[in-house]
This record gives C-alpha cells, structure tokens and sequence, in this order.
C-alpha cells in the first residue's frame, strides 16, 4: 500500500482543520471497510488518512421521541441493529444494516460509509430515503443540511465539498401505523452487491386499510440510489389491492434506469424492480398492520 | 514514512510496537507480533481468514489499521487455548475433522468463538449465518458447521 500519515482527531473542529490544511490530499476513515480496500488496491490515494470514529457527534446514536434519531456517520452497523429502541421504530434501515456484508463487515462498516462511499448499489441508502432522512454535514463554513435523497450524484460522487465532513443523519419519527422494508436481489444468500434493491415505506390511516404516505426508493438501477415519489404516491388515498400494487411496481419499473452489466442485464434488473417493490410493499404493509 | 507507537492489550498481554500507518492489523500481527494464526486470504474482507476479535467484536483484521487498535484489546486464535488444553471449538474442530488445509481455520474458530460467546446455544440457521464472511475452499462448511453445534453442547 501506498504511504500515508494518520490522524485521529478527538473533536469535529480539529478534524475540519486537518482537512482544510491538507485538501484534496487527506481522507476521511470511518470502519474503512470500503477506503482500506480501496487504498490498498490503488483505486484512490490519499497522503493523510483522518480517523474521525473519536469524534463524538461522529459516534452518537441517539433517539428522541420528539426529534427523532440521530444516527452519527461513523457509528457501525452493529450497533444499530442491537439497539431495540431503534430497530422498532426503523425497520427498513434495519434491514439493510443487518445485511451489509457479514459480522466482520458489520462490526466496523457505517452509514455514514456507505453513504459517503456512493455507490449506486448501496444497501443503506434506499431505507433511508424511505425514512426521509436528512444529511448533516460540516464544513469550513458551517453547517448545512441535505435531504439523503440529493446526497448522492454519481457512482462515487456526492454533494460533499472540499473540507466537509458528514457528520450525521437525522431521521424524523415515523408517523404511527408505519412500516418500511428493503429487500434486494444477489445470487447468493449473503456477502454480496445487489443487482437491484428497493425499499418501501407506508404509514396507514386510522383503520389501515389506507395510506396516507408512502414512499418508493432504488438502488443499483442507475447511477445513484433512486427516490421514486410517483410510485409512492399512486399509493396514497386510493384502495389497496392488487392494481394499485401493479401500478406503483410499473411507475417504480418506469422510473429505474439499469444498465448492463457481469451482475444481471438491464432488462432482468427492470424485471426485479416489479418484484422487489411489491415484496418490499407487502413486507412494509405487514409491519405497519403489526405497529 | 514516521512510525507510530501503539500500545494494546493483545491476547491478555499489554503491548507495544511500532508502526507504519499504512500497515494493516493483520501485517502487523503477522509480521511484526509472529502472531501468525490469523492468515492471509483475500486482503479485502470477503474471506474472514484473518478474523480477530477487537474489543471483543469480530472483525476482518485484514480492514483494520493497526494504528486503530491504540488503547484497545485484541485477541487472536493464538489467545484461544488455555495451559489446561484446547478450546472446546478447538477439539470439536479436530474430532469432526472440521479442517483439511486449514488455512480458514483460524478465521473460522474465531468467528465461531464470537458466536459462541453472543450465543452460547444457536440454531444450525444462526451458526451458517454467522459464519457467512468466512470462506473455505476444502470442506464444503458441513463439518464445520457441525463442529462448532457439537462445541456449543459439549460446554452447555
Ligand atoms: C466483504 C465486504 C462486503 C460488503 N458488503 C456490502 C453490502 O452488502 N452492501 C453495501 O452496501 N456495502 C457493502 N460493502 C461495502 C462497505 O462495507 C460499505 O459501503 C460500508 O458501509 C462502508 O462504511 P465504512 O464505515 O467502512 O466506510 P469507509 O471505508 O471508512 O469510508 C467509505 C468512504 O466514505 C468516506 N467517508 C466515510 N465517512 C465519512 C464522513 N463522515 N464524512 C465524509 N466522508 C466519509 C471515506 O473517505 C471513503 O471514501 C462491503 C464491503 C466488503 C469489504
Ligand atoms: S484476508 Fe481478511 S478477509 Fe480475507
Ligand atoms: S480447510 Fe482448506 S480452506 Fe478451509
């Protein structure tokens, strides 16, 4: 590997100055189960490596009934899925936790990585879409706040500037009668890339048969993980049965742009979005029946 | 490049050494410590050859900077066995001859030991999934799998 200096500041300013002063050369480490890997085999370079999992904003997990959760970017995977406060409340995103690579991958692997990592595959982004979750991110001019569903532009590409961290997320409390789900497609049980993902969230109306809200988010068919608002909205107000079902997959189908590739072919990733859409709306439904 | 000084608790013993930053966990307990248990799979995470437990935690010490591990504890295969004897893991593996090259051995008595001690009693569904980032090329898992059910009832 490639020589580089180590830096693991204890606060967030001292970790923005490191990155002010050292620019395009420094890079932020998290688990590092994406920048390890990706240093070593030469597939991005950096002369100062800076560990921000001693920040404590950056490690934070908490929930507030009346503000929600704030999740820190560099908190592992592990850690969110243990916690039964939080797994209750956010199913979808416990879905996608709880799969990310294995134990050792999930010992170490962040949110906050995988969303800064961007790629169009990653499994935290689409439940965290669904769960409208907002970036809260830290630079040499302050703070600014971004939905998720505009973090992400291209295939390693995000809205961070020079000198930001992401320094967390925050997601609202669901509405009650809430359920989400993310499902995804590999060739194997586990330890693998999605073909394609997608992630539903419905909140049902007083007698839940119903939804008032309901949001449809992708990954892994096209260049950045997907927020489908129309496939959720055919759903809300009208009955729930079997066409309205048909119609939010084929708006969700409509709107995914999947390319070719040694994963799946544009057509069979079209085809999953049906699938994994309606499984993901029926799982969604069946937890928000049950909340 | 300047080397840092790390102190850990490694296998219940403090230590210090020297390191680059770019060197991984894995290199240095391999190459620097002679703690050669942990092997060399893959070097990217996706074989678990190189499990260790990190504040007791199972991790890819292959994805781990050493430089990390300042003030943290860490065990190895090594740390496994007792002057008493084996690990019950460990005997399991031998008498269900859960091994033939061994080099995922390791890996595998680790992450199984993690499970083992989160889970004393799991379903043969939990041990499989557990064991997901670990890869071995000989066995075809079944005796390993085995192995790690008959030590959770051996020490029950
Ligand atoms: C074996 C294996 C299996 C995997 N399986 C999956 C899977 O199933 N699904 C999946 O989606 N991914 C998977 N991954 C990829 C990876 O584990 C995830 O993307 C993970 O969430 C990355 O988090 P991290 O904390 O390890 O990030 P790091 O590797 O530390 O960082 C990732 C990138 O984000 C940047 N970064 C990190 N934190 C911040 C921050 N706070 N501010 C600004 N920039 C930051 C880093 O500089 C780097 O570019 C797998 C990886 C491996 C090795
Ligand atoms: S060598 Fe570390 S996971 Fe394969
Ligand atoms: S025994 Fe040879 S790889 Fe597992």
């Amino acid at each position: 590997m490639k020589e580089f200096d180590y830096a693991a500041p204890r606060t967030l300013s001292e970790a923005l100055a490191l990155l002010a002063e050292n620019g395009e050369r420094a890079r932020v480490l998290a688990g590092g189960t994406d920048l390890i890997v990706q240093l070593r085999e030469g597939r991005c370079d950096a002369d100062l490596v800076v560990d921000v999992k001693r920040i404590p904003e950056l490690n934070e997990l908490a929930f507030d009934p009346a503000k929600g959760l704030f999740l820190g970017a560099a908190v592992p995977c592990y850690r969110i899925y243990e916690n039964a406060e939080i797994a209750g409340r956010y199913p979808g995103l416990i879905d996608a936790v709880s799969m990310i690579g294995g134990i050792q991958i999930q010992s170490r692997a962040s949110v906050g990585g995988n969303l800064c990592n961007a790629s169009p595959a990653a499994d935290t982004i689409p439940p965290l879409i669904v769960h409208r979750a907002v970036c809260v991110i830290a630079g040499p001019k302050g703070q600014r706040e971004v939905p998720v569903e505009q973090f992400c532009v291209g295939p390693g590409k995000t809205i961070l500037r020079a000198g930001e961290i992401l320094v967390g997320l925050k997601i609202p409390v669901p509405p009650p009668r809430f359920g989400a789900s993310y499902l995804r497609f590999i060739p194997r049980n586990e330890m693998d890339i999605a073909v394609a993902g997608a992630a539903v969230a419905v909140a049902l109306n007083a007698d839940k048969t119903r939804c008032e809200g309901a949001r449809v988010a992708l990954s892994a068919v096209a260049p950045t993980p997907l927020l489908v608002s129309e496939a959720g909205d055919v759903l809300i107000n009208g009955p729930l049965n079997e066409k309205a079902m048909d119609q939010m997959a084929q708006t969700a189908q409509q709107a995914a742009k999947p390319i070719d590739d040694m994963r799946g072919t544009a057509e069979f990733r079209r085809h999953l979005v049906g699938v994994l859409t309606r499984r993901a709306l029926r799982n969604a439904l069946a937890r928000a029946v049950e909340s | 490049m300047r080397k840092i000084h790390v102190h850990a608790q490694i296998n219940g013993l403090p230590t210090d050494f020297l390191c680059e930053p770019r060197q991984s966990l894995l290199e240095v307990l391999r190459d620097e410590l002679r703690l050669t248990g942990a092997k060399e799979g893959c070097n990217n995470g996706n074989c678990g050859a190189c499990n260790v437990l990190l504040d007791g935690r199972l991790v890819n010490a292959c994805c781990v900077l050493a430089v990390e591990i300042e003030g943290r504890t860490v065990e190895t295969v090594e740390g496994m066995a007792t002057p008493q004897g084996l690990h019950p893991l460990q005997r399991c593996f031998m008498q269900d001859a859960a091994l033939q090259c061994g080099i995922c051995t390791p890996g595998f008595l680790v992450a199984a030991k993690a499970l083992l001690d989160r889970f004393p009693h799991p379903s043969e569904q939990q041990v499989r999934h557990y064991l997901a980032g670990n890869l071995c090329r000989c066995t075809g898992y079944d005796k390993i799998v085995r192995a790690v059910m008959d030590a959770a009832e051996s020490s029950s």
